[in-house]
């Protein structure tokens, strides 16, 4: 299989309302695909449901070869959810949060191995926070609480990673600084779905470009160029952007 | 030590160490997930547990533990559902089970003293039997508490997070309430059902105000209410006054004087928190005729800025560069 997430007619409803419609979506192993969309479109939702946090209604869902259902390599997956929630009613170090990151490979009552201390440290450099590893994340910037989550899940070292938003609230040289973080990991192979407002400084890694509307769809294929980029965000002129490439139809 | 020479120090002196190392450690857990006044609402049920075990004759813990099981499991399924109408259900419960226990002990003939023990401990009459109770269901939360820290930390840190790396969060939750009601039911001898949630809340309130970390937090609350725990039934031994509500005014002494403490250490946490590093910004010289010199006790807040410091003078950032200051 060389397909991460493939996604056939999916549909996720939210208390009753229809929120994800219709959706066919499929990432290769390797690739890295953007999925745009205003707020309230259906992006976080269609990530949770591929996440296994919100139930589909309907659909066939597979991730890593795999249905949905019957996933259970939870270890190959690494999640960046949309808000900073690193912050709770305890104190916590960053240490403490990222080494969470090694939770689906450690195993119970026993203490971190060796392998789990050189990824966490490893996820640590790679976001520039080890120097900051002994501080509670709570005195920590908006920015900085946003690497500590990615370097939770690249402690995990997944060969899918899905990232919320990771450029929401966060200025313009971190947003620099998560491309550097992310471009060895997508070298050596690993597949990366970002829910992103807009593309910013990571539109050179993105290789393919999922704009969803109203829950459904719109535009799938190669990335807009800069000028084009307005209209993805515009209400009008939705027509000429259904020129979806087409999917499940040949090998990808 | 003429303490040490009463049996029944001995027992009372192990039952409130055990206690006071295991509330806290669960208590940390609720207070993690904002369920702090958890313990007090279990603390409520335990009442009607214990109302159960003097109708039928049955040991009164037996019963408690059970039925605030059972209440714990109920909880946590109304957490789990209804997000809106939480607290209202919540309530509910716990004044269905005080008013309950009240009911059912009067019905077997209970006195007021009766509920009185339970309610606010009656740690000076323990029995043998009851003190390796307590040590057993004690050591059995702590070893929980702390050998599935990793996991109980992820999930009451960050839910979704812990379900997408695999964990069974339903069951860590349900876990961490069916601790809480075993602590609850252990400390109702020691502290006593009404005050039992001091004891799970404020060490890890006192604790919280000095550490960074959650294993700091967590270890430290349990120092906290071990020491809360035998201060107070060492000075009721020397003086007459109640031993739960003494653990529990001392475990708020403990607050009172960390609180100024941890409020300073924040503020300066807060203003020496080094600032972000961005090369883009342009090059600012300071305006204005700069004579002071900064230096280490020149008496501004320095604050690490990347590889140098700035100075933080009159609301402005101020670095040392070449003959002159930047403004950063």
């Amino acid at each position: 299989m060389t397909t991460a997430i493939a996604v056939r007619d999916g549909n996720i409803a939210l208390g009753g309302r229809p929120v994800v419609r219709g959706v066919d979506l499929s990432v290769r192993r390797g690739e890295v695909v953007a999925l745009l969309g205003s707020n309230g479109s259906g992006k976080t939702t269609l990530v949770r449901g591929l996440m296994g946090l919100v139930p589909w209604s309907s659909g066939d869902v597979q991730l890593l070869g795999t249905p949905q259902r019957r996933f259970n390599e939870w270890h190959r997956l690494g999640y960046v959810p949309q808000e900073g929630s690193a912050n709770s009613g305890i104190p916590a170090t960053v240490l403490e949060v990222v080494s969470s990151g090694r939770l689906s490979r450690r195993r119970l009552l026993l203490p971190l191995r060796r392998r789990d201390r050189v990824a966490v440290r490893a996820a640590l450099r790679a976001v520039e926070l080890e120097d900051q590893q002994h501080d509670a994340v709570s005195q920590l910037s908006g920015g900085q609480q946003q690497r500590v989550l990615i370097a939770r899940a690249l402690a995990g070292e997944p060969d899918l990673l899905v990232l919320d938003e990771p450029n929401a609230g966060v200025d313009r040289h971190n947003q620099v600084g998560l491309a550097a973080t992310l471009r060895p990991m997508v070298e050596s192979g690993a597949t990366v779905l970002l829910v992103l407002h807009e593309m910013g400084p990571l539109a050179e890694l993105i290789d393919r470009v999922v704009v969803l509307r109203h829950g459904r769809v719109t535009y799938d294929g190669i990335p807009p160029t800069d000028d084009s980029l307005d209209e993805f965000h515009s209400h009008h002129h939705s027509h000429r952007q259904r020129d979806r490439t087409p999917l499940g139809g040949g090998p990808l | 030590m003429s303490i040490l020479q009463y049996d029944f120090m001995v027992r009372a002196l192990l039952a409130a160490l055990f206690t006071g190392l295991a509330a806290p450690a669960v208590g940390t857990y609720l207070v993690q997930r904002r369920l702090a006044l958890m313990g007090d609402g279990i603390g409520h049920i335990a009442v009607t547990g214990v109302g159960l075990g003097l109708l039928t004759g049955q040991s009164p813990v037996l019963t408690a533990v059970i039925v605030t099981v059972l209440g714990a499991t109920l909880i946590e399924v109304i957490r789990e559902r209804g997000r809106t109408s939480g607290d209202v259900a919540l309530a509910l419960l716990f004044y269905g089970g005080i008013a309950g226990g009240v009911l059912v002990i009067g019905l077997a003939g209970g006195s007021a003293q009766t509920l009185q023990s339970y309610l606010f401990g009656s740690i000076t009459t323990v029995s043998v039997t009851d003190v390796w109770t307590v040590i057993a269901l004690a050591a059995g939360v702590v070893f929980l508490a702390l050998g599935l820290a990793p996991q109980l930390f992820a999930v009451c840190q960050d839910e979704d997070y812990a379900k997408v790396a695999g964990l069974p969060v339903r069951f860590y939750n349900l876990l961490t309430s069916v601790l809480a009601a075993v602590t609850v039911t252990v400390a109702m001898r020691t502290v006593g059902l009404l005050l039992v949630s001091a004891l799970m809340v404020v060490p890890v309130a006192t604790a919280q105000q000095l550490t960074k970390g959650f294993k700091a937090t967590i270890l430290a609350a349990m120092g906290l209410g071990a020491l809360a725990s035998l201060g107070g039934v060492v000075t009721s031994f020397y003086v007459d006054v109640a031993p739960g509500a003494t653990i529990v005014l001392l475990a708020l002494a403990g607050f009172a004087a960390a609180w100024p403490v941890g409020s300073l250490l924040r503020h300066r946490r807060h203003a020496g928190a080094p600032f972000e590093v961005d090369p883009g910004l342009p090059h600012l010289s300071v305006p204005e005729d700069h004579r002071h010199t900064h230096g280490v006790d020149c008496g501004h807040v320095a604050v690490r800025h990347g590889d140098h410091v700035d100075y933080v003078h009159d609301g402005h950032r101020h670095a040392h560069h070449g003959d002159h200051y930047d403004e950063h």
